[in-house]
């Protein structure tokens, strides 16, 4: 959890967004990831956002779903993606590492066993799509006890009423899901997204990240100028997708697009 | 419900977070939460609203056709006795649900939910199907409201429920083929939860079983809930005494529990639930409560086939409308509770069980009361003959022809 906030110190520091870059864990197999997360570091990925794989991605569009299928398809189980993610660590001692999956392989064995994996792999935070705040006692109280960060989502159907419970237990930052849909479709027309970041300032001192839809270069430059992180990933894993093992240098290479982007959008527009 | 609800009453979950002890609750996206809540209170207020009930009870009466009739299986029952020792083979009853509009227990439940959709003022539906009954209920209520309407059906559904995909076109509704992971129930409710989380605004999800995010495991027990009324109320009017057992297949479980539901506090009424068990449940079946253990999907916590790091297994029955790897939650819970019995039937005893009641009662069930039928006559034999077993006859079986024949090896 550390990490996290010290990266986003560093980040604000810069007068930058930082850049928050998903992949599946396993896809195209267990053995291709650590190579494909070093890419997104070399690219300029501040924050490393590792997919559990699930057979039932109910939040998830074509692309991601996708991945999750061929994780699955090559055997990928829930050792593997601890074994990634300490294997991750290890070579990257600073960069936050968060967990973004489904309910059920996260509470399998227990949210105390969960949390002790996260906590043992060096896993900074844990972003569960469909445990939503009403439900936190099923894994939440397990994590904080750890001091893993329990990262939350706000929506654009999340109003002013409901946002405080939102926060109540949020940690490490807030992932804002700037559409009401599944992953890798369409993207928030940006005055929504800014004033859906202001309303959540107004609220939360957690860094607000914003994802859902961002692809471009242009449109993460966009986001960086109104939220402290911009979140892309159906777009590097249709990279994964298309590249299967050989996926590194490509992701590398866009990562590396959107993190230029990134880090002059602010001096750019000023 | 107007009777009075004792202490220590089983009547009285989900609490108001929506669990039934450990199980049920609410695990969606938080795009879904706030229209999961505004559900919640707009059910509350229509529960409390005559006006609401007058309008279900009279398209109950007038459009479904209800109350569906209380039927003695007399040959049915002469046959059990004729395998049983001397003195057992109790009687067999049947609540004839398979004889409402639409052909099966389903439209109960849509006849709610599109009115709460009305009120709600969605003016687009969708729904999942598995066999298809429940997307030929809402494609129904969906045509009867003037409602534009689109049913997710798993692609292996499709091919095996083509009667039923007519149907729906023919009422209206857009069918989409779902061909991500096994192609059935489960996945069709993947792709509705994907739809509705993209158009939250306009849009009511018909959930078709008592399962799902809090409200709907209690809200289609409620409107379910019609069945076990009737029957209770049409039992004591025929012979003025309880039935000693009740029998209900299960796949999400919404006919079990609404034969359950108004019974659960009468003590001498025993209950048994039956699960598909498939090919036997040391091979693919689809009992969640035999076979499987507590974990989250689509909504609610509850019993699933998964395996050991979560991942949800694939169920197989010879009927669609049960092959679904999970289970509603109060069924669950009534396990725990040690209420309701569960039980298994494989394929083989569904397809012995649903040509016994052609030949003996001149009836075609569909496969998924064939399960309940199965168990029935296991459990007749076993019981004196004064006893009394109700089942509930859930569904027709026009639309299972085509697997029967071709499981019996017959070309149509």
């Amino acid at each position: 959890m550390k990490r996290l906030s010290a990266k986003f110190d560093h980040c604000r520091a810069d007068d930058r967004a930082a850049l928050v870059a998903f992949i599946t864990g396993g896809d195209p197999t267990p053995a291709d990831t650590g190579a494909i997360l070093d890419a997104l570091v070399e690219g300029g990925a501040d924050i490393i956002e590792l997919g559990m794989p699930f057979t039932d991605p109910m939040a998830d569009g074509p692309s991601i779903q996708e991945a999750n299928l061929r994780s699955l398809g090559s055997g990928t189980t829930t050792a593997d993606l601890f074994a990634i993610a300490r294997d991750f660590r290890a070579r990257h001692p600073a960069v936050p590492l968060v967990l973004m999956g489904y309910a059920n392989p996260m509470i399998r064995r227990g949210p105390g066993w969960f949390a002790e994996q996260c906590v043992e792999a060096g896993v900074d935070g844990v972003i569960c799509v469909d445990i939503p705040t009403e439900e936190d006692e099923a894994l939440g109280p397990s994590l904080r006890e750890l001091g893993v960060a329990t990262i939350r989502l706000a929506t654009p159907t999340t109003d002013e009423a409901r946002l405080p419970a939102v926060l109540e237990g949020a940690s490490g930052f807030l992932y804002y899901v700037s559409v009401a849909g599944i992953t890798g479709k369409q993207q928030a027309a940006q005055d929504s997204i800014e004033a859906a970041v202001t309303r959540l300032k107004a609220q939360t001192d957690l860094p607000v990240a914003v994802g859902f839809g961002v692809r471009t270069p242009e449109q993460a430059a966009d986001i960086a100028r109104v939220a402290d992180g911009v979140v892309v990933g159906s777009a590097i894993v249709e990279l994964v997708g298309e590249h299967g093992s050989n996926a590194p240098g490509p992701v590398r290479d866009y990562v590396r697009t959107l993190a230029d982007a990134i880090s002059t959008a602010r001096t750019a527009k000023g | 419900m107007t009777d009075q609800i004792p202490p220590n009453s089983y009547r009285t979950l989900p609490d108001e977070r929506g669990h039934f002890g450990e199980f049920g609750g609410r695990y969606v996206a938080e795009t879904l939460m706030p229209l999961i809540l505004d559900l919640d209170r707009e059910y509350r207020a229509a529960k409390a609203d005559p006006a609401f009930k007058a309008e279900f009870d009279d398209l109950l009466e007038h459009y479904v056709g209800r109350p569906s009739p209380l039927y003695y299986a007399e040959r049915l029952t002469e046959e059990i006795r004729s395998r049983a020792p001397k003195g057992k083979g109790a009687q067999i009853w049947f609540k004839r649900d398979e004889l409402n509009h639409t052909g099966a227990h389903k439209i109960n439940n849509c006849i709610g939910q599109i009115l709460l959709a009305k009120r709600m003022g969605k003016t687009r539906i969708i729904a999942e199907t598995g066999a298809g009954q429940h997307g030929v209920a809402t494609a129904t209520v969906a045509a009867r409201f003037g409602l534009p309407c689109v049913i997710y059906m798993g692609a292996r559904d499709i091919e095996r429920q083509q009667p039923n995909v007519f149907r729906m076109k023919l009422l209206g509704a857009e069918v989409v083929p779902v061909s991500s992971g096994a192609k059935t129930l489960k996945d069709a409710m993947n792709e509705g939860l994907r739809d509705w989380v993209a158009n939250v605004h306009d849009t009511f999800y018909i959930i078709g079983t008592a399962a799902g995010p809090h409200p709907y495991p209690e809200l289609v027990r409620d409107f379910q809930s019609v069945i076990g009324t009737e029957a209770r109320a049409q039992m004591l009017a025929r012979i003025n005494r309880l039935p000693d057992l009740l029998v209900a297949a299960i796949g999400g479980g919404s006919n079990a529990i609404g034969l359950f539901h108004p019974f659960l506090d009468d003590p001498d009424v025993a209950m048994l639930g039956v699960e598909a068990a498939g090919e036997g449940l040391d091979k693919r079946h689809a009992a969640s409560l035999a076979g499987g253990d507590p974990g989250v999907l689509h909504g609610n916590k509850t019993y699933l086939l998964q395996d050991e790091d979560g991942q949800i297994a694939e169920a197989h029955s010879i009927s669609a409308g049960l092959d679904y790897p999970g289970i509603g939650p109060e069924h669950a819970w009534l396990k725990e509770s040690g209420r309701v019995d569960y039980s298994s039937v494989t394929d083989t005893e569904a397809l012995n069980a649903f040509q016994l009641l052609c030949r003996t009662e001149g009836i075609i069930p569909a496969l998924e009361p064939s399960h309940a039928i199965a168990a029935v006559t296991k459990r007749a034999v076993e019981m004196d003959s004064d006893q009394i077993i109700l089942a509930n006859l859930c569904g027709r079986g026009d639309k299972d022809i085509f697997t029967v024949a071709e499981a019996l090896g017959v070309e149509i």
